[in-house]
C-alpha cells in the first residue's frame, strides 16, 4: 500500500457519523493519518474514541461517511475486510487463546495454507527482528506477562501485513518501563513507514510518541494540533472544553490509631493457583494507602478477602484487633467496612444495572425489620446524593445502566460514603472516567480522609496514586514489593516495584 | 491492490433503537396482531375456508354462552397460576423449564390425600390438598435449584428432564399402585369422590378465587417484600448479591420453593376442580405455555391475567372450530403458531430497526 499512497493519506476519514439507540457517538467526525506518522487520539470517555476505532477496523459500520485508504474510498464490513485493507487493531483487551502458543495465535484467523512450523518460526523471527522486539514464538500465553502479550498481538497484525496499526489504550496495563519499550517499538515501525493511531487518555504519553493529535468531544473531532506545538495544558483544555486545575490536594491529618491490620495474609483463586502470598501491612485511621500494581497482581482478591466474599487460606485481617476473617458479609458491612470494586466493566459489582438509584441504595441497608422493603429512607437518600455529588440522571428512578460512567461511579461511591464506614476500600473508583468526574472523586476522598475514614485507594493511574495517597504499597504477582511514602518516592521507582525488579531495601517488607 | 476495496455496504443491518415510548411500544404489538392475523387468515384461505368466518367462530367460540365463558375461564386458572410461578424464577434468571413436572408433582401429592383420605372432612381435606399440592410442587422445584447451587448443574436442562420423570410417574401409579380397580383393566386412576373436589362457585370451580388471590400476592412479593428485591438482585449478578451481603443460595433454594410450589398449587387445582382425577394429561403443555406468557407479559402479574386470557380465547375458541368444522387440532396449532411468531417478533423491532443501504441511517 506504501507505493499506491505516496503523497496520500495512509487512511482518512471524512464525515464519520454513528449512533446508539439516540445517543450520537460520533457526529460528523474527521481524521486522517500519513504514513510514517503517529496520530494520538485524545478525548475523555465516552468522547467516541473506541467507537471511531471500531468502524475502522470493521466492527460497526458507519451510519454516515466515507473512509479512504491510501486515497481510494472502501467500505469495511467486518474484521476480515480490515485486514485485507492493512488495517489492524490491537484491542484494549488482548483477544488471544490462552491455550496456544505465540505463533498458533499469531496465524490463527489467515486464510493461508498450514505452513511448517518451522518456516514459520523463521517468518515471525524476520518480522520482530525488523522492529527490534524479542520474542519466543513457541511460548505459551498464559506463561506470558501483560506486555509479551501485547507484544504477541502486535505481530499478529503485523504478520498480516498491516500498514495502519491502531492502538486501543496499549498503556494501560503496562507498567512505565514497559511503556518506554511499546514506544520504542511504535517508533520503529513509524520508520518503516507504518501508519498509527494510538488512543489514549494520558497526557503526557500523547506528548511523548506522537506527531499529530486529534481530539475528540463529546462524539465530535474539535481540534487537530501538531504534537511539537501543544502542551498538556491547552490539550486539557480543548479535551475539556474550558481550563482544569490539575493540583490534587493531599490534606494532611493526625494519623491515629491503625484500624485494620493485614497479617500473613495467603489467598488462593477458586482454580487452586496464587492470588495473595504472604502479605502484611496496616492502615491507620485518616489515612490513603494507595495500592500499585499491574492488573492481575492480587488486587482483586484482597478486596473481596477484606470484604468477606473470598475465602482466606492463611493469615488474619485485624479490624480493631479483632479477626474478621469468617465473618459474613453481611456482619462486615456492620462493622463499618465499606468496599466499592469498579471493576472493568463499571457495573458488574457493586451496582445492579437494571435498577434505578432508589433500589440500588437499598443494597446495602435493605435488610432491616418487616418483611417488606421501606424505600423511603433510600429514595431520600438517593435525592441527597443527585444534589451533593451533582449527579445527573434524567430521575432517581432511572436504570443506572442508562446514566453515564462518571455519574454511576459517583452513585456506587456516594453510596458507600453515605453509610460513614470506618474503612473505605475503593478499587478503580475514577476508572474510565473524565477528568472532571475524577477530580469531584478524589475531593469526595479527601474528605472522608480528613473524618478520619481509613481509606485504602486501588489505582492504575500512578500519577494519581503519588500525589493522592500517603503511603503507596506495591504489589506484584500477590506479594508486596515494597511499601513507599507517596511524598518521597518516585514514580520511576515505583514502575520497578510493581515488575518486582527491585531488591535493595524496602522490598522486603513482604516477609 | 484494487481488488481489496470489495464489498458493498451490506443491503440490510439492525439498528439498535433509542428507547421508545410505551405508546409506541403498544402500537408496534397491536401491529403485529394484526399482520398475524392477516398471515393467519391466508393460511385458512389456503386450507379452502373463509378467514372471517373462521375467526369469528374463534371469538364466539369462547363466548357465545355462559357455558362456553366458563369454559374459557376453566383453561385460564391454571395458565395464570403457572405463569406466575415461572416468573418468580425467571425473575431470579433462573431459567426454570420445569412448570410441567412441578404441576403434575403437585397433582400427585395432592390426589394421594383424594384418594385415599377422602372420608375426612370437606375443609380438611380440602386444605390438606393444598398444602400437599404446593410441597410437592415445591419440593419439585427444589431439586434443580439444590443441585444448581451445590454443583452449578445447568437449570434447564435439569428441570426439563424432571418434567418427563413427573410424567412417568403419573402412567405408573395409574398402571400399578392407583389403578382404578373398577375400571375393568382400563388403565385410568379412579375419579376423585365429590368430598375431595373443589367447589364451584359461579359455574366455575374454586380455582379462579386462587388464581386472583395469587396474582395480588405475588405482585406485591415482588414489588414490595425483601425476598422480591433479593430475587432482582440475585437475578441481576450473583456477585453484587454477595458484595451486598445476601445470602445467594439460599435465595435460589427459596425462590426455587416458591416457584414450584405455585405450580404445584396449579397443579393440585387442576386435579381436583377441572379433571376431578389424576391424569396423565393434568399439565398438558401449560408448563410450556406458561413460559411464553411470562415473557409476553414481561413478567408482570397483572399482565399476565391479561395475556393468559388472550390464550384461553384461542384455545377455546379452536376447539370450537374443530367440533363445528372439522378443521383439525393441528391446524389449529399452526394457527396459534402463527400468532406467536409474530408476537414474539415484534420484541424483536421494539429493540432494533432496520435501515437500507441506500439511505445510509434515516438520522
Amino acid at each position: 500500500m506504501t507505493e499506491a499512497s505516496q503523497g496520500k493519506y495512509a487512511i482518512e476519514c471524512k464525515h464519520i457519523t454513528k449512533a446508539f439507540g439516540n445517543v450520537l457517538a460520533n457526529d460528523n467526525i474527521g481524521l486522517h493519518v500519513k504514513n510514517g506518522e503517529i496520530l494520538a487520539l485524545l478525548g475523555e470517555n465516552g468522547s467516541g474514541k473506541t467507537t471511531l476505532m471500531n468502524m475502522l477496523s470493521g466492527i460497526y459500520h458507519p451510519d454516515k461517511g466515507t473512509i479512504y485508504i491510501g486515497g481510494e474510498e472502501v467500505s469495511i464490513n467486518s474484521p476480515a475486510d480490515a485486514m485485507e485493507l492493512g488495517i489492524g487493531m490491537i484491542h484494549q483487551h488482548f483477544k488471544l487463546v490462552d491455550v496456544f502458543s505465540a505463533m498458533d495465535n499469531i496465524v490463527l484467523g489467515t486464510k493461508e495454507k498450514r505452513i511448517s512450523s518451522k518456516i514459520l518460526r523463521e517468518k515471525i523471527t524476520q518480522i520482530s527482528k525488523s522492529i527490534g522486539l524479542e520474542i519466543n514464538p513457541e511460548k505459551k500465553i498464559y506463561d506470558m506477562s501483560v506486555s509479551e502479550k501485547q507484544t504477541v498481538e502486535i505481530l499478529k497484525v503485523l504478520y498480516r501485513g498491516a500498514q495502519i496499526l491502531i492502538l486501543d489504550e496499549p498503556t494501560a496495563v503496562l507498567t512505565p518501563q514497559e511503556t518506554d519499550k511499546l514506544f520504542a517499538i511504535l517508533r520503529k515501525m513509524k520508520e518503516q513507514g507504518c501508519a498509527i493511531i494510538i488512543i489514549t487518555h494520558k497526557l503526557h504519553e500523547v506528548l511523548d510518541i506522537s506527531d499529530r493529535v486529534t481530539i475528540l468531544r463529546k462524539g465530535q473531532s474539535v481540534e487537530t494540533v501538531v504534537t511539537k506545538d501543544t502542551s498538556q495544558k491547552e490539550l486539557t483544555e480543548l479535551m475539556v472544553g474550558r481550563s482544569v486545575d490539575l493540583e490534587i490536594d493531599r490534606p494532611t491529618t493526625e494519623h491515629q490509631e491503625t484500624v485494620l491490620k493485614v497479617v500473613d495474609l495467603t489467598i488462593d483463586k477458586p482454580d487452586g493457583s496464587n492470588a495473595i502470598n504472604d502479605i502484611s501491612f496496616e492502615i491507620k485511621a485518616g489515612e490513603i494507602l494507595g495500592i500499585a500494581g499491574v492488573a492481575g497482581s492480587g488486587q482483586k482478591e484482597l478486596c473481596e478477602a477484606i470484604a468477606g466474599l473470598m475465602n482466606v487460606k492463611k493469615g488474619a485481617i485485624l479490624y480493631k484487633k479483632e479477626n474478621i476473617l469468617g465473618k459474613t458479609p453481611e456482619e462486615i458491612i456492620k462493622l463499618g467496612i465499606s468496599m466499592s470494586f469498579v471493576p472493568e466493566d463499571r457495573l458488574g459489582m457493586g451496582l445492579v444495572a437494571s435498577m434505578g438509584m432508589v433500589d440500588n441504595m437499598l443494597l446495602k441497608s435493605y435488610n432491616n425489620k418487616g418483611f417488606f422493603v421501606d424505600r423511603k429512607p433510600a429514595k431520600k437518600l438517593a435525592e441527597v446524593l443527585v444534589k451533593k455529588l451533582g449527579i445527573v440522571t434524567p430521575s432517581i428512578e432511572t436504570p443506572v445502566r442508562l446514566m453515564s460512567g462518571g455519574n454511576v461511579q459517583k452513585v456506587l461511591l456516594g453510596r458507600e460514603i453515605e453509610s460513614r464506614p470506618n474503612v473505605l476500600i475503593t478499587a478503580y473508583p475514577v476508572r474510565g472516567l473524565d477528568i472532571n468526574s475524577s477530580y469531584t472523586i478524589y475531593d469526595l476522598l479527601n474528605e472522608q480522609k480528613k473524618k478520619n475514614v481509613a481509606i485504602v485507594f486501588i489505582g492504575e493511574d500512578l500519577d494519581v496514586l503519588l500525589e493522592l495517597s500517603d503511603r503507596i504499597m506495591v504489589l506484584c504477582h500477590g506479594e508486596i514489593t515494597g511499601i513507599e511514602d507517596a511524598e518521597k518516592t518516585t514514580k520511576e521507582r515505583i514502575g520497578l516495584l510493581m515488575t518486582g525488579a527491585a531488591e535493595e531495601g524496602v522490598s522486603a517488607h513482604a516477609g | 491492490m484494487p481488488d481489496s476495496k470489495k464489498g458493498k455496504e451490506p443491503l440490510l443491518r439492525t439498528v439498535k433503537r433509542e428507547e421508545i415510548s410505551n405508546k409506541k411500544i403498544a402500537l408496534l404489538r397491536i401491529e403485529a396482531l394484526l399482520f398475524a392475523v392477516l398471515a393467519g387468515g391466508i393460511f385458512i384461505l389456503a386450507l379452502g375456508y373463509n378467514p372471517f368466518l373462521i375467526y369469528g367462530t374463534i371469538i364466539s367460540g369462547a363466548f357465545r354462552s355462559s357455558m362456553a365463558v366458563q369454559g374459557t375461564i376453566k383453561i385460564m386458572i391454571p395458565l395464570v397460576i403457572a405463569s406466575l410461578g415461572v416468573t418468580l424464577a425467571f425473575k431470579m434468571k433462573f431459567w426454570n423449564i420445569g412448570a410441567e413436572g412441578q404441576i403434575i408433582a403437585g397433582a400427585i401429592f395432592a390426589s394421594y390425600f383424594a384418594l385415599f383420605h377422602s372420608d375426612w372432612p370437606h375443609a380438611i381435606l380440602l386444605i390438606v390438598m393444598f398444602a400437599a399440592g404446593i410441597l410437592g410442587g415445591g419440593l419439585w422445584g427444589l431439586i434443580p435449584a439444590y443441585f444448581k447451587s451445590r454443583f452449578d448443574t445447568n437449570e434447564t436442562l435439569f428441570t426439563l428432564m424432571l418434567n418427563y420423570i413427573a410424567l412417568h410417574v403419573i402412567a405408573y401409579l395409574r398402571d400399578g399402585p392407583w389403578l382404578d380397580p373398577g375400571a375393568q383393566g382400563f388403565a385410568k386412576i379412579a375419579r376423585f369422590a365429590k368430598n375431595a373436589s373443589l367447589d364451584k362457585v359461579f359455574g366455575v370451580h374454586a380455582g379462579w378465587i386462587i388464581a386472583i388471590i395469587l396474582v395480588v400476592a405475588v405482585y406485591i412479593y415482588i414489588r414490595f417484600s425483601k425476598q422480591g428485591y433479593e430475587i432482582s438482585v440475585v437475578g441481576e449478578s450473583h456477585d453484587t448479591a454477595r458484595y451486598a451481603g445476601m445470602n445467594v443460595k439460599k435465595i435460589t433454594l427459596r425462590t426455587m420453593f416458591l416457584s414450584g410450589a405455585v405450580c404445584g398449587l396449579g397443579g393440585m387445582i387442576q386435579a381436583a376442580g377441572s379433571d376431578i382425577t389424576l391424569a396423565t394429561s393434568v399439565a398438558g403443555g401449560v408448563g410450556f405455555t406458561a413460559i411464553i406468557i411470562a415473557w409476553l407479559s414481561q413478567l408482570n402479574p397483572i399482565t399476565i391475567v391479561v395475556v393468559s386470557f388472550l390464550f384461553s380465547i384461542l384455545e377455546k375458541g379452536s376447539s370450537v372450530i374443530q367440533s363445528s368444522y372439522g378443521l383439525s387440532t393441528d391446524c389449529a396449532d399452526v394457527l396459534q403458531g402463527i400468532i406467536l411468531f409474530f408476537v414474539l417478533g415484534c420484541e424483536f423491532f421494539i429493540r432494533y430497526k432496520f435501515v437500507l443501504r441506500s439511505k445510509g441511517g434515516d438520522r
